[in-house]
């Protein structure tokens, strides 16, 4: 596995895109590198058989609780905006979508 | 007693609620213990301010001399991981992007800690979003071992397992992703508490791995662990996956007969530090010696937890995070004329830290077309064949023993450098949270002069169990639980 390529630097470029994340020159640089050391010892995975196993999230099996559909004690406008960097009157304040 | 911050939690609260203490000398003797300790060791991002707190601490004294019946933890400080909400008093997760956030909100947590009449002191440092092993990616800076001020206190909840040690305060609250409460209980001479996977309310909890992450106790002694996790834990109408704790949690202690302890072989093995070794094996004696049977287990599926753990905690943490824009609440990047997607990269390219970001990017990768089932789906099988694993071998055992961590505190700096190597320490403690099983870390002596830790493993819910065995331990250990000289 040492020395195989698993991610090239335009797709480090293009996933961190994906997910929203500019990055400097240095970045592409370390990460590239990094993020190759890394999938490596994470392909180690490749070899486990697993065929038939399903993929099981919890230890402890939930059964479905209701409860009574009451409305509760929503947050003011005020306390929804406090930690808003940037408001207009009583909205969130987004950046240019079109 | 002029060392009063050394008192047990449980017994200042008894004391306080029969007014044999008085709350407001308490807390002013822990704040006079971390105004000696806290420049050095940093271990808060916030306290309180000083009036407010012995205002607290007065109202409760009142309340005592009113005939009043107080709460279990009446006039306790507690030091709350800086990932767990708290209404009015900012939450960072130790981030630029939440550098200033306050939250209109209680966790569920906090809000039963304060049912209890116990005091919020401060929020503790940690790694940035509880993605670390040392305490080093917090945006506010390290914290540093109280034992070895030039060693990490381990992570992420370094700061509240350094609190605890050095005596700022008789409990904190954690959050164990993949050993995130255990790591820095070992590496800080504490007991370290990581409940079974719904025990306890993530509500408010600010999530980096869902399915994997549980907040738990971090005590002195484990009495101590006991009471808190009673408090802390039982179904949460505002979180969907919890489920019904005990009344009470009692950390019982005494004879250990009819025990089995089972040593996990693949967790013993090269990689280990021989003085981790030689500790883990000293606890096994003592465990016999209170009684128990020790056996070893071999669960060579344990080789794929590393990976697995990773794969699913970054797929987790991309998703989770991806809340983050600069728009209702966090950082967000100056920039006029940008239009979403660049304002939106920017302000997350400045607002998280290296380690964040490299995780945020690796699960974006392992979810993307074409690698899911290579990544992600892959290791979600695995944890389930670790989890099975696991369950067989609580067939023959009471309780699984192996280290916390394979090696003692290292030096700041020492790894930062290098994600991969990092990753590697937690070898021994993400097995638990892929199984979703509690485990509790307990000191278990030291190697020049630096604490090393062991921790036992229960079958879900076998919290009840944990604590049994490790009041027994501490019982016949007195000296494995020491304060650190500073």
């Amino acid at each position: 596995m040492k020395g195989e390529k698993h991610i090239s630097r335009e797709e480090v470029e293009h996933v961190a895109w994906l997910a929203r994340i500019e990055l400097s020159e240095e970045e592409k640089e370390l990460y590239t590198q990094q993020f190759n050391q890394i999938l490596a010892y994470f392909s180690k995975l490749a070899e486990l058989e697993t065929e038939d196993v399903p993929p099981e999230l919890h230890v402890v099996n939930l059964v479905n609780v209701c409860r009574e559909d009451k409305a509760g004690k929503p947050l003011s406008v005020e306390e929804a905006l406090k930690n808003a960097p940037k408001r207009r009157g009583e909205y969130f304040e987004a950046p240019r979508i079109l | 007693m002029n060392r009063l911050y050394e008192l047990p939690a449980w017994r200042a609260a008894e004391q306080i609620r029969c007014g044999e203490l008085s709350a407001e000398e308490y807390v002013a003797h822990l704040l006079d213990r971390i105004g000696e300790v806290e420049p050095r060791v940093r271990a808060f991002i916030t306290l309180l301010d000083r009036e407010n707190l012995l205002g607290q601490a007065r109202l409760i004294d009142k309340r005592v001399k009113a005939g009043e019946k107080l709460g279990r933890l009446a006039g306790i400080p507690i030091a709350v991981k800086d990932n767990i909400c708290t209404l009015g008093v900012r939450t960072t997760c130790a981030s630029r992007m939440l550098e200033n956030y306050v939250p209109p909100y209680d966790a569920t947590v906090v809000e039963r800690l304060k049912a209890e009449d116990a005091i919020l002191l401060g929020k503790t440092n940690m790694d940035e979003f509880a993605m670390g092993t040392s305490t080093e990616t917090s945006y506010f800076g390290p914290t540093r071992n109280p034992w070895n001020l030039e060693r990490v206190p381990g992570g992420s909840s370094g700061g509240s397992a350094a609190a605890v040690a050095s005596g700022m305060t008789p409990l904190a609250l954690g959050s164990d992703t993949g050993g995130s409460i255990r790591c820095p209980a070992s590496f800080c001479g504490v007991v370290g508490l990581k409940p079974t996977y719904g025990l306890v309310s993530r509500y408010g909890l600010v999530a980096y791995a869902n399915s994997l992450e549980q907040i738990g106790p971090i005590t002195f002694n484990v009495r101590d662990c006991s009471l808190l996790l009673s408090i802390i834990a039982g179904r949460d109408p505002k979180d969907a996956t919890t489920i019904n704790a005990e009344e009470s949690y009692e950390a019982s202690g005494g004879s250990l007969k009819g025990f089995r302890i089972g040593l996990v072989r693949e967790l013993l093995g090269e990689g280990t530090h021989p003085a981790v070794l030689e500790a883990v094996h000293r606890f096994a004696g003592k465990l016999e010696e209170a009684g128990a049977e020790l056996g070893e287990v071999s669960l060579p599926i344990l080789e794929y937890a590393l990976p697995a753990y990773y794969i699913i905690a970054m797929s987790e943490a991309s998703s989770n995070l991806a809340r983050y824009d600069g728009i209702r609440y966090g950082f967000r990047a100056e920039g006029e004329g940008l239009d979403w997607s660049r304002e939106f990269s920017l302000t997350r390219s400045l607002g998280f830290g290296e380690e964040v970001k490299r995780r945020i990017i690796l699960g974006t990768y392992a979810l993307s077309a074409g690698y899911f089932d290579r990544f992600f789906l892959k290791a979600v099988k695995a944890a389930t064949l670790i989890r099975r694993s696991l369950l067989e071998a609580f067939k023959n055992y009471t309780l699984l023993l192996a280290p916390t961590m394979p090696i003692p505190p290292f030096k700041l700096g020492e790894k930062i450098r290098d994600p991969l190597a990092l990753y590697l320490c937690d070898v021994d403690t993400v097995p638990v949270n892929l199984a979703g099983v509690p485990a509790i870390s307990l000191p278990a002596g030291f190697h020049e002069g630096l604490p090393l830790g062991a921790q036992l493993i229960g079958p879900p819910l076998g919290e009840q169990t944990l604590l049994k065995a490790a009041a027994s331990y501490e019982e016949v250990s007195p000296e494995s639980f020491r304060r650190p000289p500073i």
